[in-house]
């Protein structure tokens, strides 16, 4: 998915994160607030869950809520809360580690392309366009397929389709901060590249792609999420969101909540990183 | 005595969110005349474009208008409300300082012309057309009839400057606000705009409002001139005997930062200081900090704009005996 | 492009680690087993040749044959491409009905109620896996209200409508969210322009203003836009075709890819990301057309 991003550079002081900045953004404490609400829940899972989610109870099988069980069983009688707790652990962890590469390949290629121009940000740019011009699900499907299904999958699948967007906007920001004065005046003071790289060049871009982080998790974690339901993603007896949908996708006239609750968990989730993503960047708008 | 084609009084704008307000326009009061021109001149923010937005009723969203009344012909204007777009149809017209993003890149001039004098004017698309060469031309475009099918990108600054002011004229206004017109244009290509603006005036019989930080623009196209600073007009009157000898120390400092011809050799004395943010506006006259007759007095109190001996000028200036001649 | 895209196609295939020969076998394949089925397959020469091969099959239009069907690649393609484009299309086509509205009206309104409702809705949808609404949808429309099928295509041209109708609405809000977060901050700033505040001074209505000068030049930026994320669109198809149980190219790749159909899967992944590629560069050119300082220059 690709949004149209307006390239200006986060160059001048920003706002720093505050307590008095909170109370100016409701929408980012909101999506914080949640976001820490969801995380403890699921850090907490095997603290909280009242059960085990593979523990399967054969004579109560879809059940409706009650006070053993406050959302109800699944097909094979196992308690529906718990499996979405230990769920969301699976997802949140596969989903968060899966961007780290990307992240890091994608903003240090990024760097070097805007930074040294020429052959490197051909090259770069080249390899760019064409990845982006493959569907991202049929990238990364056909990757899943190449690499095998699984997490092992998962994480190859995503380190090779999804570090492009961060490589250009990264590439965006650069190109701006590198004709800015003081990067000449740290070149023209005898600053190695190196130096110049990392302490005045990557603080001002590296803004950019944190605020794109948060959307891209968000576009992690329902990929993972998706490729479960498909059976090319997690794989059972982990439990997982997906794989919860696609299981209760057989009972939707007897039990609509085996599959309407995982996605619902994903909603929240996904409005809560894109509350934080999108406050982040009005926090560390230039003003 | 007929009512003047325009009178604003007591106009207010203020700036801001729920919580914080400044003013930005500070209870501005004028008249024009249908066939004469008057000068709004200051600095870059000192409100007087936020003073033609706001008779013209179309601030941007973040600055409301708290008070003040305008009048045309006699007639009040609403200031808020559905009205507002309504009751300036076709009487009151604005043209704008820049012109390739003043005009819609996607169409051609022509058509932008005619757009205004079909859904304006209330003509039919043939004779829509037919009068916007007619326009074109007057504004001093040539080979108009072929020029109206150019887009914006590919006229000249000048020429887009007179496209946008026949499509002023389209509307067939009886006063026409000029928001720095000339600025964004070369001097020689602003000599010929304002000359057109000028002979348009008197043809006719437009009331003109013109808008400038430049006192060389205002001096050879208005008649009469206010000089306004931090949203007030601090002195008002005849264009010729005010520059000639000023009785606010603002416009005096105004008038020795301009080079003349004819003082040649002499440097521009620039005003120290600089002009006031909204918010933070000094007690007492606004001028004080960068005044070099301020007193106690200045520094409480408030000073008002007052008629000043001489017909038709008023200062707001408690030394105004003092300021001698540039 | 093309030329890049199917270079990409074959690397991404051949040489990113990984034996599909390994996949089909198990576990517990001999190296004997995995070494013939690798030579089968043409894997096991090197990486060069199998290049070669690949590009002067291409060339020919010859796209393998399929290892479970037996029958040409190409032909299997065509005969799901119809059912794909149709979905796309129809998918397009609410995409920009729901999109278009939603963003006038948020930008017309900006920061009241409609406004912030608008972009509320957005951040939901960005947060919602496709396959999650095509189910609830189904629940909805074609279970509980019976209005519309669950699955499959259906006969005749008005039961094929109607069976397409519940796919392309989930395909199309696979970028319906971020389409009119972008729509409305065009149409803003379109709206904040000089020219637009020109029009309203020389006493142009507003709707006029809207219709002629605002809509006029928002399409421009609205066509790269739809161009740019149909790449997005068309790859969730493969997710509703599967939702849905329609016949087009993403049943078939996955279950090609289930089937460990290795030529297929190549087959279907270069013609999806060419497809791509070609609308993309027609949009481009449309937009092109639009604006008059590209077309005159």
């Amino acid at each position: 998915m690709t949004t149209a991003t307006l390239g200006t550079g986060a160059l001048r002081r920003r706002r720093r994160l505050s307590l008095h900045a909170l109370r100016r953004f409701p929408a980012l404490t909101a999506g914080l607030t949640l976001l820490f609400v969801i995380v403890m829940a699921v850090i907490l899972a095997p603290v909280i869950s009242p059960y085990s989610p593979n523990q399967q109870n054969l004579f109560h099988i879809l059940a409706g809520p009650s006070w053993a069980h406050p959302l109800g069983t699944d097909q094979l009688g196992r308690d529906e809360l718990s499996r979405l707790l230990w769920a969301g652990r699976t997802d949140l962890r596969v989903g968060a580690l899966a961007v780290i590469f990307p992240f890091c390949f994608g903003t240090l290629v990024g760097t070097l392309a805007g930074y040294y121009g020429g052959w490197v940000d051909s090259l770069v740019m080249r390899v760019v366009d064409v990845l982006i011009a493959f569907p991202f699900y049929v990238l990364v499907i056909g990757l899943v397929f190449i690499v095998g299904t699984g997490t092992r999958g998962i994480y190859i699948a995503f380190a090779v389709a999804d570090w492009v967007v961060y490589a250009r906007t990264v590439r965006a920001t650069t190109l701006i901060v590198r004709e800015s004065e003081y990067v000449a005046a740290a070149k023209v003071g005898g600053l190695s590249d190196v130096r110049i790289l990392a302490g005045h060049v990557l603080p001002n871009t590296i803004s950019q792609a944190i605020v794109y982080i948060m959307s891209d998790i968000v576009l992690v974690i329902v990929a993972v999420v998706t490729l479960s339901y498909l059976g090319l993603g997690v794989q059972p007896p982990t439990p997982d969101w997906g794989t919860m949908v696609s299981d209760g996708q057989e009972f939707l006239t007897t039990d609509w909540a085996l599959a309407t609750l995982p996605g619902i968990a994903v909603v929240l989730v996904g409005l809560s990183l894109s509350l934080v993503g999108d406050g982040l960047a009005d926090l560390l708008r230039p003003e | 005595m007929t009512a003047p084609a325009l009178e604003v009084r007591e106009l207010a704008l203020s700036v801001g969110d729920r919580r914080r307000r400044w003013r930005v326009v500070d209870r501005v009061s004028f008249a024009v005349e249908a066939g004469r021109s008057l000068g709004i001149v200051g600095e870059s923010g000192s409100g007087k474009s936020l003073t033609l937005r706001g008779v013209m009723a179309l601030t941007p969203a973040a600055v409301r208008i708290d008070a003040g009344s305008v009048t045309l012909a006699g007639e009040e204007l609403p200031l808020h409300g559905r009205r507002t777009r309504v009751a300036r149809r076709g009487r009151l017209a604005m043209i704008f300082q820049d012109p390739l993003s003043a005009l819609d890149p996607v169409h051609p001039a022509g058509a932008q012309v005619a757009e205004i004098a079909r859904r304006v004017g209330g003509r039919s698309r043939r004779a829509a057309w037919v009068r916007a060469i007619e326009l074109l031309d007057l504004v001093g475009i040539r080979e108009a009839r072929r020029r109206a099918h150019d887009y914006p990108h590919q006229l000249s600054g000048g020429m887009r400057q007179r496209v946008m002011i026949a499509m002023a004229l389209a509307s067939e206004p009886a006063v026409l606000l000029c928001d720095e017109p000339t600025t964004a244009l070369d001097v020689t290509v602003q000599a010929q705009v304002l000359d057109l603006l000028d002979s348009l005036r008197a043809e006719l019989r437009l009331a003109l409002v013109f808008v400038s930080h430049d006192l060389a623009v205002v001096r050879s196209i208005c008649e009469e001139v206010a000089v306004m600073y931090a949203g007030r007009f601090v002195e008002t009157g005849p264009t010729a005997a005010l520059l000639e000898h000023p009785r606010h120390p603002y416009t005096l400092g105004l008038r020795q930062a301009v080079v003349d011809v004819d003082d040649a050799g002499r440097a521009p004395r620039s005003i120290p200081g600089e002009l006031p943010e909204p918010g933070q506006l000094p007690p007492g006259c606004p001028f004080n900090p960068r005044c070099t007759y301020a007193d106690d007095a200045c520094r409480h109190g408030t000073v008002e704009l007052e008629s000043h001996g001489e017909a038709g000028r008023a200062v707001a200036c408690l030394h105004s005996d003092r300021v001698p001649a540039p | 492009m093309v030329i890049g895209v199917a270079a990409a196609t074959f690397l991404l295939l051949h040489a990113v680690p990984g034996s599909p020969a390994r996949e089909v076998l198990g576990e517990h394949a001999t190296p004997a087993a995995v070494a013939a089925l690798n030579h089968r397959w043409g894997l096991d020469r090197s990486l060069g040749s199998q290049f070669v091969r690949y590009v002067g099959d291409l060339v020919t239009l010859r796209l393998g044959v399929s290892f479970v069907y037996g029958i040409s690649v190409i032909s299997l393609i065509g005969d799901h491409l119809a059912e794909t484009a149709a979905l796309v299309g129809i998918a397009t086509l609410f995409a920009v009905l729901i999109t278009v509205p939603l963003a006038t009206l948020a930008a017309s309104r900006r920061d009241r109620l409609a406004d912030q409702a608008v972009r509320g809705l957005s951040v939901l949808g960005l947060g919602m896996p496709a396959f999650w609404f095509g189910i609830v949808l189904i629940e909805i429309f074609a279970l509980r209200l019976g209005l519309l099928p669950v699955g499959g295509a259906g006969s005749g041209l008005w039961g094929h409508i109607e069976s397409l109708i519940l796919p392309g609405l989930t395909a199309s809000f696979a970028i319906v969210p971020l389409l009119v977060r972008s729509l409305r901050v065009g149409m803003l700033e379109v709206l904040g322009a000089d020219f637009v505040a020109a029009a309203r001074a020389n006493g142009l209505g507003e709707l006029r203003v809207l219709l002629w000068h605002v809509a006029r030049n928002a399409v421009i930026p609205t066509l790269t836009l739809l161009g740019l994320n149909i790449a997005y669109l068309v790859g969730s198809t493969v997710i509703v075709e599967n939702v849905f149980a329609l016949n087009g190219l993403g049943s078939l790749l996955l279950s090609s890819i289930s089937s460990r159909d290795f030529p297929m899967v190549q087959g279907i992944t270069l013609v999806l990301a060419i497809s791509v590629v070609l609308i993309n560069l027609a949009t481009d050119l449309l937009a092109a057309r639009l604006d008059p300082r590209i077309r005159l220059g």
